[in-house]
């Protein structure tokens, strides 16, 4: 969709976007990131000619784009600023019909499209087109701003810090709805911030910079699990690649201390094993350690009631759920919330008891994530 | 004093409304002309910021030569009467005009700029659609300023032989009659007031509603 070829971009003797050569692919969401100088804006604003480049060529669908006038480029391409761009002296109907009035779409067909626009983000047509921006929340006034950009469909959006001045829950909200809009109309995003937070939530793909150059360019998930150099984990921080690579797999977080017992067992030995270890039941496997059951203190008692009981082997056992001690833990923490569980058996290929997944393993294992960082960082 | 102000006043209405009407046109006309350089070459200096330091420097140099000494430059060139008083308070009128433009025009948020080019606006479009309309208050409060500058300016120019409330101020001075200083002095001082006043609700009433808001709450 978009490629820079060569490109290089100074202001007098200071050369601000050195050699980049780029492409941005259709229907992606890249996101243009890095600290404050990087030339990430320069970058993008090089796009719609906001900035000419000193060398080298930019192409926007296969088109060099010094072929095409500005104006008409730019009135093809969406483009998004931080929130002091809605026009104060226009309404919001006339704000979004800005670049439709410029290609002279009729009256009927642009009202038509605003209103189809207001609804898609859940905004009354009737009570919001006739307002002011300063009579809106400041959330509000950037949603207009990007339905702005959307106006006549433009298969290419550029967002210039949309959400920088937001506070974060309505941040949240509208990363969220452009995250949306963007895989619904299938539309190439390129968005620049400098909040590594929101460049992994949005991004198909992360380009970090840094002095007028692209340290890396990948996936978030690659970023994250493939720093290509110091500066790169520095920039993303610990805290985000511990939060997502600790918690891996169901055996890192489990109790291993299953209290497991066998058949042969009497019952007065297992009440005691039960209060030794604190717990309401006891899990029974055969001499190799092979999962046979459950038994909770309940049943034993009541069988007990009725008549002597010599070994547990004589009660019912109980059948529970279990999962594989190779499994994401992720998919043990959703078994146990949706089916809401107390906990989940680990067991290993050859269904032998390993260990156990309770509420209480995941709770734990979010905090030694949480702490361990706070250290870290201390 | 008080009776032979209204004695006068009731022998003399007729060359009061005279005065009063000349004083209104010389006043219209001469900021009338002053918004029609002095806007558009306010749009034109925003377009040349180096020059325009210069040419308000020029201006500003210009406005502090006393009006007296200005009518008495001009009159060899056009002569005595209307034209040369509308000529030079048309001149006077002009720097708080063109001031107002171009700082009204230079202020106009970047952001709103940048969004404008953004979105596809030639620079002509981005003048009417955006940049105007948003300077359009401080304008108009360059207007106000001239007008109430020159309907007492104007008072001078009856010494050209411009005709207006002048008139009876300087006759009154001739002839030592207080009466009829006060009856050109007063209306003068009334017309600069109402016409402030009303200049005023005129820019409210032309503020867009969005803007009107912002500026008020």
């Amino acid at each position: 969709m978009v490629v820079f070829d060569n490109v290089t971009k100074s202001f007098g003797n200071h050369t601000v976007i050195s050699d980049l050569s780029l492409e941005i692919p259709r229907g992606q969401f890249t996101v243009l990131i890095g600290p404050s100088g990087c030339g990430k804006t320069t970058t993008l604003k090089m796009i719609n000619r906001l900035i000419e480049p000193t060398r080298g060529t930019i192409y926007v669908d296969g088109q060099d784009i010094t072929k095409v006038s500005p104006v008409d480029l730019r009135r093809q391409i969406g483009y998004v600023i931080q929130q002091i761009g809605l026009f104060p002296n226009m309404t919001i109907e006339q704000n979004i019909e800005v670049v439709p009035r410029l290609l002279k779409w009729p009256k009927e067909k642009r009202r038509e499209r605003t209103m189809e626009l207001l609804e898609m983000v859940g905004m009354d047509p009737k009570q919001y087109m006739g307002r002011y921006p300063s009579e809106l929340s400041g959330g509000q006034q950037q949603r207009i701003g990007v339905l702005r950009a959307l106006a006549v469909s433009p298969p290419l959006i550029l967002m210039d810090e949309p959400f920088g001045a937001l506070d974060p829950i309505t941040r949240e909200a509208l990363q969220d709805e452009i995250k949306k809009l963007q895989v619904n109309l299938g539309i190439t995003v390129v968005f620049v911030t400098h909040d590594i937070d929101e460049a992994v939530k949005l991004a198909d793909r992360i380009i970090l910079m840094k002095d007028g150059k692209i340290v890396q360019a990948a996936p978030p998930e690659t970023l994250l699990s493939n720093p290509a150099n110091d500066y790169v984990k520095e920039f993303l921080g610990k805290k985000r690649l511990k939060v997502n690579y600790d918690v891996d797999l169901v055996r890192e977080i489990m109790n291993p201390r299953v209290v497991t017992t066998t058949r042969d067992k009497g019952f007065v030995e297992s009440i005691d094993l039960m209060r030794k270890h604190n717990v309401d039941s006891l899990v029974v496997v055969d001499e190799e350690g092979h999962l046979e059951g459950v038994v909770t203190v309940e049943t034993l008692r009541a069988v007990a009631e009725e008549k002597p009981i010599s070994h547990i082997g004589e009660v019912e056992m109980k059948q529970v759920p279990t999962i594989s001690m190779y499994a994401q833990a992720r998919e043990a923490f959703d078994t146990l919330i949706k089916e809401n569980l107390p906990f989940l058996l680990v067991v290993d290929n050859k269904n032998r008891v390993r260990g156990l997944v309770s509420k209480t393993s995941l709770v734990k294992a979010l905090a030694a994530v949480v702490w361990r960082d706070d250290e870290d960082d201390e | 004093m008080m009776s032979k102000f209204l004695t006068t006043l009731q022998k003399d209405w007729p060359l009061l409304l005279k005065a009063f009407w000349d004083h209104v046109q010389i006043t219209f006309f001469s900021v009338s002309l002053g918004v029609l350089i002095a806007v558009p070459l306010g749009i034109a200096l925003t377009r040349t910021p180096r020059l325009a330091k210069r040419v308000m420097a020029v201006l500003g140099v210009l406005q502090t030569v006393p009006s007296m000494v200005m009518f008495g430059l001009l009159m060899p060139l056009t002569g005595i009467g209307k034209p040369t008083a509308v000529v030079v308070l048309t001149l006077y009128s002009i720097l708080p005009i063109l001031r107002n433009t171009y700082t009204g025009i230079t202020e106009v948020s970047d952001g709103y700029i940048e969004a404008a080019t953004g979105m596809g606006m030639n620079s002509l479009q981005i003048l009417f659609q955006v940049e105007l309309p948003l300077a359009l208050p401080v304008i108009v409060t360059g207007i106000r300023l001239s007008s109430v500058y020159i309907i007492s300016w104007a008072t001078v120019a009856a010494i050209i032989g411009g005709g207006g409330l002048g008139d009876l101020i300087y006759t009154g001075l001739d002839r030592y009659n207080h009466a009829i200083v006060l009856m050109g002095a007063i209306p003068a001082s009334l017309l600069a007031i109402v016409t402030s006043f009303l200049i005023g609700r005129l820019a409210q009433c032309a503020t867009p509603r969005g803007l009107r808001r912002e500026r008020h709450v």
